[in-house]
């Protein structure tokens, strides 16, 4: 297994730290003048997506996570596991509520997303930054009113729940950013 | 900050530096920036390239040549150089660097922290300076006197106050204390602090002696800025034989740490017995730069970033 040391960690680098993997979010190097150097590191742990610190003498090394970002399309839901299918070589990867957890609510049958591989299971899932769903319930709208700016809570197809300006209706298809969980725009 | 700020910005910082040693009767000196010889100690890395059939080794200070001035009678000399230790990258770090250093003869460790402070505060105006011993931040921080601990009690302190897991010896135990515990408090802002009487494993190149409390202790001192290492002066030894022996105690922490034992550069040796009394100090004039341009407001967050204030970082080379 390839080892990196202390001085390749770079942000987004995949290593195992005790038994589990994580991604280098920063690393910071400290030296006084003559004496020792070290590197403080944070690193998430892709497992529990909690954040860590830790100080390695520069030059230490940590083992690589088998660790892969792969672009896979959504099929469908079977009631405990998301299914993904690579595009070209059509490999199937089922993932669990853990590895889906919050991007559950974004995502749509067909719809590319980045299924993180750890071992070749799904660890993780990113859903597309901007995606596309249908309002199934908010309050009816209010005609014309297009200019005061205020928003209402509105059901999407997937269950997710955004603020939505006043004139849009249930049916009507909004874009909107997965980061924020913001409405960018009505798609017509 | 625009890049004609930035040229115009350090040229005015060396011209301050040098009527400031013009008005005290300090000579400027050039040193050789490739040397036969680099220094012992176990972490600096020199860097290294072939001439002829001779190895030469970039300087990691100018120290070794201006040493030998002063053993020839030069009196106080100052320099401004480019010095390189191999791999230290990071915000506070670039491989390439410029140093200024100077020597003051018949000075004390208190006469040149004097020197300093009157440099610096015509650079950077509005710091106020204190002065304290190693010991008494150490122990303020950590509750312990780092010169009477056992190496036991420090690795207890590195588990119980810091990120770190393994072993480590005693001079990295008291680095990566001083760093991680003692180095936040002396990040008041506008507050400068002279620290002195170091421990003794990290002589260096300074003499030793006893303090107060009858510790043996390293003349030295070091200089912070908004909790930044600035500068590092040393009460110089000026004994061959204690530096001989020193250098050979690096080379075997070298060899048993698997890195190359440096030659010891015996012009030097000889130069040391020749030496006049005398205190010495480096500052990193890149941090000094960065200092000055955090307090015009022309860096973007009060997070140091070398990178900010070099024309041609190590990372954009």
């Amino acid at each position: 297994m390839a080892t990196y040391s202390t001085n390749e960690f770079r942000g987004g680098l995949k290593v195992m730290l005790d038994g589990d993997p994580c991604a280098i979010v920063e690393n910071e190097f400290v030296k006084p003048g003559k004496g020792q150097a070290f590197n403080r590191v944070r690193l998430k742990n892709l497992k529990t997506g909690r954040t860590w610190e830790r100080t390695f003498k520069s030059g230490e090394s940590l083992e690589s996570a088998d660790v892969m970002d792969t672009d896979m399309q959504y099929l469908y839901n079977d009631g405990e596991y998301w299914h993904f299918m690579h595009p070209e070589t059509f490999d199937q990867k089922q993932a669990d509520q853990a590895a889906v957890s919050e991007a559950a609510q974004w995502l749509k049958e067909q719809d590319m997303c980045v299924v993180t591989l750890y071992n070749d299971a799904p660890l993780s899932v990113t859903p597309p930054n901007h995606v596309e769903l249908e309002i199934v319930e908010t309050d009816p709208g209010l005609r014309g009113d297009t200019a005061t700016g205020g928003t209402k809570p509105a059901t999407l197809a997937t269950g997710a729940v955004v603020k939505v300006p006043l004139f849009l209706e249930e049916g009507e298809v909004v874009k909107v950013d997965t980061r924020t969980g913001e409405y960018i725009g009505r798609v017509r | 900050m625009d890049r004609k700020t930035l040229i115009r910005l350090r040229a005015d910082l060396y011209l301050q530096v040098r009527s400031y040693f013009q008005e005290q009767s300090v000579l400027e000196v050039e040193t050789p920036v490739l040397g036969r010889s680099g220094p012992t100690d176990l972490h600096l890395a020199s860097m290294s390239l072939p001439s002829g059939s001779s190895q030469y080794y970039l300087q990691t200070s100018p120290e070794f040549f201006m040493k030998r001035l002063l053993a020839e009678n030069s009196g106080d000399i100052f320099s401004i150089s480019r010095c390189f230790r191999d791999a230290e990258v990071g915000h506070r770090h670039n491989p390439e660097f410029s140093m200024l250093e100077w020597y003051r003869c018949g000075f004390g460790l208190a006469d040149l922290m004097s020197d300093v402070e009157a440099l610096v505060s015509r650079l950077l105006p509005h710091l106020t300076f204190s002065c304290h011993s190693y010991a008494e931040m150490f122990e303020s921080c950590l509750g312990v006197n780092p010169h009477s601990a056992s190496d036991m009690d420090l690795l207890n302190l590195v588990k119980s106050n810091t990120k770190f897991q393994g072993d480590l010896g005693r001079a990295s135990c008291l680095d990566l204390l001083m760093s991680e515990c003692v180095e936040p408090e002396l990040a008041g802002e506008g507050q400068a602090y002279f620290l002195f009487d170091f421990p003794v494993c990290q002589a260096a190149m300074a003499q030793t002696g006893e303090n107060e409390d009858m510790h043996l202790v390293a003349r030295r001192f070091e200089l912070y800025i908004n909790g930044l290492e600035i500068g590092n002066g040393y009460l110089e030894l000026t004994s061959a034989d204690e530096q001989r022996r020193r250098c050979q105690e690096d080379n075997i922490a070298r060899q048993s740490a698997d890195l190359e034992s440096m030659p010891i550069d015996e012009k030097f040796m000889k130069a040391l017995d020749q030496m006049p009394y005398c205190s010495g100090v480096a500052i990193g004039l890149d941090r000094l730069l960065w200092l000055i341009a955090r307090e015009k407001r022309l860096v973007k967050s009060s997070q140091v970033d070398l990178g900010e204030v070099l024309l041609f970082p190590w990372c954009s080379l």
